[in-house]
């Protein structure tokens, strides 16, 4: 697992020069340690696991338990995945270069994302529907009765 | 009643991002429903809906918050539907609606609270409240909405950009994800439907539902400016000229950091920005000042004009 740093740099240095497969699934790599680090931050093992053939969706979801914010990125994962299918199934296409241009730019917002989200304390908080989901574990009741 | 007949007539509740950055959505979707026929009543003496600094303070209060609005709607306006165009106050209220039905101890706190403010309590199920997508989609209907089309948006390629509330979590919008004709959670299609009536060509968009930042836009500035400016040139490369939205803050996050991604990365790219009801209201024939193309950040006049909607 590289640096969140060295990420960002990793993923706008991917080039379809080593040829599509080659540069999806590097595209695909640097997504699934993105996660990664989000998972760690949590103080968890990463999961081996595959989700409908990907690593990356088991890794989301491993993410998103208990913390539904991480939702958010949930469509940019999977957006991912299908965008390494079209590279790596359609490698002959026209469209290929501007396919493979589009996953870096996928992938960026999901790096842009989750570091994001780890700003502050390793978990950053600014996510919109973080905690009104988990109110019935860590509300005081108390406080807002009296509000 | 059915929907299209209950959608006629409902509570408006703008919200206060509509009376500021986001006045041009404001504009745009009264003028839009005066054109379709649809009739909007301001719930009287709304508040904030808790937006998301009283939710991250106190969740309990922001379901109050927006208790309180739908309390007014029913209560004291006699309102079955609350209209929310922007998607934080329509979270905010569909999230409030389900605490209300499902955790006892929400009713118990909203209870107190509307005691002491001195209102009747709103209980689960009094209202339904609406995103201005469903509105037009429900109350007019895509045949009906290409009836009145007088200015198509063909020639422009849209791509529509719907943030990351409209439809998350997903267990607070029960109607969606529903079979035919309901909006997705996971990939929502209503404003790429009503503008593709309207003549426009929606494009393939991956970054449709992602961040814009627009939460941690004053904590972290920088990080918003990337979000926004990979979120320009994913719609850029899909081949769009036009971001449409139907967010005030996704839409002024997008304006705002188009801006500032030129003055501080060098980055410029050339889309415009608008609100779907902007475009819509120019597809029903408005003029683009009707529709407070003005009031937008950004400047769209030049493009409107080459394409024959100024």
């Amino acid at each position: 697992m590289r640096p969140l740093a060295e990420i960002e740099m990793a993923i706008a240095a991917v080039t379809l020069e080593p040829g599509p497969k080659v540069a999806a699934d590097e595209l695909l790599q640097l997504s699934e340690e993105v996660i990664e680090h989000w998972v760690v931050a949590r103080g968890e093992e990463p999961t081996s696991d595959k989700r409908e053939g990907f690593r990356l969706l088991a890794l989301h979801r491993q993410g998103a338990k208990g913390d539904p914010s991480f939702n958010a990125c949930r469509e940019t994962c999977r957006e991912i995945v299908y965008h390494y299918n079209l590279v790596t199934m359609q490698s002959e296409h026209a469209e290929t270069t501007n396919r493979l241009e589009m996953m870096k730019m996928i992938s960026n917002h999901l790096y842009l994302f989750v570091s994001g989200k780890m700003q502050v304390a390793e978990l950053g908080e600014f996510c919109c529907s973080a905690k009104p989901i988990r109110t019935s574990t860590d509300f005081d009741a108390g406080t807002t009765k009296e509000a | 009643m059915t929907t299209k007949d209950k959608y006629k007539k409902v509570a408006y509740y703008p919200g206060c991002a509509l009376e500021g950055t986001g006045h041009a959505y404001n504009r745009s979707t009264k003028a839009v429903g005066k054109e379709l026929g649809l009739e909007l009543v301001e719930v009287e003496n709304w508040n904030c809906c808790g937006a998301m600094e009283v939710k991250n303070v106190d969740p309990k209060l922001q379901t109050y918050l927006s208790s309180r609005v739908m309390s007014v709607a029913a209560n004291e306006m006699d309102m079955d539907v609350v209209m929310a165009p922007c998607n934080g106050c329509y979270h905010n209220l569909k999230k409030a609606e389900y605490d209300l039905k499902n955790d006892p101890e929400s009713v118990e706190v909203v209870d107190k609270l509307s005691k002491k403010a001195g209102h009747k309590t709103y209980e689960s199920g009094q209202v339904e409240t609406i995103h201005a997508l469903d509105w037009i989609k429900d109350a007019i209907g895509e045949d009906g909405l290409a009836e009145r089309v007088k200015n198509s948006l063909s020639g422009i390629k849209v791509a529509n950009y719907y943030g990351c509330m409209y439809t998350r979590p997903r267990h607070i919008f029960p109607e969606k994800d529903a079979g035919p004709g309901s909006e997705s959670t996971s990939k929502p299609h209503f404003m790429d439907d009503l503008l593709a009536v309207a003549g426009a060509e929606n494009v393939e968009f991956p970054l449709k539902t992602a961040c814009c930042g627009g939460a941690h836009t004053l904590s972290d500035s920088d990080m918003s400016t990337k979000l926004v400016l990979n979120i320009l040139k994913a719609a850029k490369l899909s081949g769009a000229d036009v971001i449409a939205t139907e967010c005030p803050t996704c839409h002024s996050g997008l304006e705002m950091h188009q801006i500032r991604a030129e003055k501080t990365l060098g980055e410029t790219v050339d889309i415009k920005i608008l609100y779907f009801t902007q475009l819509l209201g120019m597809a029903l024939g408005l003029k683009p000042k009707k529709v407070g193309v003005h009031e937008n950040i950004s400047d769209s006049f030049k493009f409107l004009k080459e394409k024959g909607l100024a």
